[in-house]
């Protein structure tokens, strides 16, 4: 995986995303997914670029289903924004670093 | 706006098997390759699941797996590759540009492999849907539609390919499509037929996704009869085919009534001298991985042989780089 991102489980969930104090954007993806692919160096350059305002965090939903679950994820890449243990974002398909950066842009401020 | 006053050999516009095909041969004739491979790298295969036939891989190989192979073997002889979408060519004259955000890249010559996108349904719902049960790629999400009723829509061969494929998740598979028979190929046809859990909506088009946060059922109508009935299902994927994606180059280069890119078939000129064009972008008949391949190879080669017979003029080998 990225260099600047942190991998995260179903029992990790809560320690490492919804009781962190800084933002986190969780990216569910697959190894069977092939657009998964092409967001994931996008997504650990804007981590490395802005470790400071938020962690990048990955899910592998295949290993990882309750999560997945629980936030009705149906399709993948999706990426949700947590901010005190509460999603306030959701980002669903494969985009270009401008686009999530825009799409980002209330959170990294 | 940037621009560098290096004149590339060839930039290749597109990252499919015509696109990395063409890279493979540009970068072995030492052509030195630039490829603006889009933000969605890989093309229509990268949300194709299993591709069995693409010769050599004789157990089949899945899509983003082929796409990767493709793409590595660019990169071993030297391609260089971005990851951009590039926003507007200028194809005349002896030095082509090419526009990437505030960037301008200079080339003698330009190979367009810029493929197909997948068509949408474009009825109520399905926008508003997308990524709470509308899906354009089974590969990606089949696997959230365990033990639901799905639908799929189309009848060509990706449409029995993603409906076979869902079968795995899903307690059904309703394939729905608008005539009473299928445009895919034999093999295809058959081992959906023969799949106990996918069944037909003959005659069929979908009118309206129904749904709020998450999909719930299809508004459908008879093609025949205009008759209008619902069908629940957790999960529809859309399967009706590409259009080519020739937005970059409207009014530049003609077109067919499709939006297929016309060239000098069966060599890939187009009308406009040191451009080429291959791929999904130009093939109307065929669209396989495969053909996709073999005509971005015919392109890299019709490149080559064209900036042999048009040597560097001394403009271009005082400023060249």
């Amino acid at each position: 995986m990225g260099a600047n991102t942190v991998d995260v489980t179903d029992t990790s969930f809560e320690a490492d995303v919804l009781k962190s104090s800084k933002t986190v954007v969780v990216d569910f993806w697959a190894s069977w997914c092939g657009p998964c692919k092409m967001v994931a160096p996008v997504l650990d350059e804007i981590a490395g670029e802005n470790k400071e305002r938020l962690t990048v965090a990955k899910l592998d939903v295949d290993a990882n289903p309750s999560i997945a679950v629980s936030y009705e994820i149906r399709s993948i890449p999706t990426l949700i924004v947590f901010q005190d243990g509460q999603p306030v974002k959701h980002i669903i398909g494969a985009k270009g670093k401008a686009e999530l950066l825009s799409d980002l842009s209330d959170y990294l401020g | 706006m940037t621009s560098s006053s290096t004149v590339h050999d060839v930039i290749v516009i597109g990252s499919g098997p015509a696109g990395y095909t063409a890279a493979i041969y540009a970068a072995r004739a030492q052509l030195k390759p630039l490829v603006f491979e889009g933000i969605q790298f890989g093309g229509a295969l990268m949300t194709t699941t299993e591709v069995e036939n693409y010769s050599g891989f004789r157990e089949g190989i899945t899509g983003p797996e082929l796409m990767d192979e493709m793409r590595e073997q660019a990169l071993r002889f030297g391609a260089d590759l971005r990851m951009e979408d590039v926003d507007a060519v200028s194809l005349g004259g002896p030095v082509k540009s090419v526009t990437v955000g505030d960037e301008t890249y200079q080339a003698r010559s330009i190979i367009l492999a810029m493929g197909a996108a997948a068509r949408h349904l474009g009825v109520p719902g399905e926008e508003a849907l997308i990524g709470m049960g509308v899906s354009t790629c089974a590969t990606c999400d089949g696997f959230f539609f365990r033990d639901q009723d799905i639908a799929v829509v189309g009848g060509g061969d990706s449409a029995m390919e993603e409906a076979t494929f869902l079968t795995r998740f899903g307690r059904t598979v309703t394939v729905i499509h608008r005539r009473d028979w299928l445009r895919a190929s034999k093999i295809m046809q058959e081992r959906a037929f023969a799949n106990p859990k996918i069944k037909f909506r003959w005659n069929s088009e979908v009118t309206e996704i129904l749904g709020e946060e998450k999909i719930t059922g299809l508004r459908l109508r008879d093609t025949v009869t205009g008759e209008e009935s619902t069908l629940e299902v957790g999960g529809l994927f859309v399967a009706i085919g590409h259009d080519p994606r020739s937005g970059l180059v409207a009014g530049v280069l003609d077109t067919d009534g499709e939006g297929y890119l016309l060239t000098d078939s069966p060599s890939t000129h187009t009308a406009i001298a040191g451009v080429f064009a291959a791929g999904d972008l130009v093939d109307r008949t065929y669209r396989q991985a495969i053909t996709a391949a073999g005509s971005g190879c015919s392109a890299a080669i019709d490149a080559e042989r064209w900036l042999a017979e048009h040597p560097v003029g001394a403009e271009l080998v005082a400023s060249g780089g």
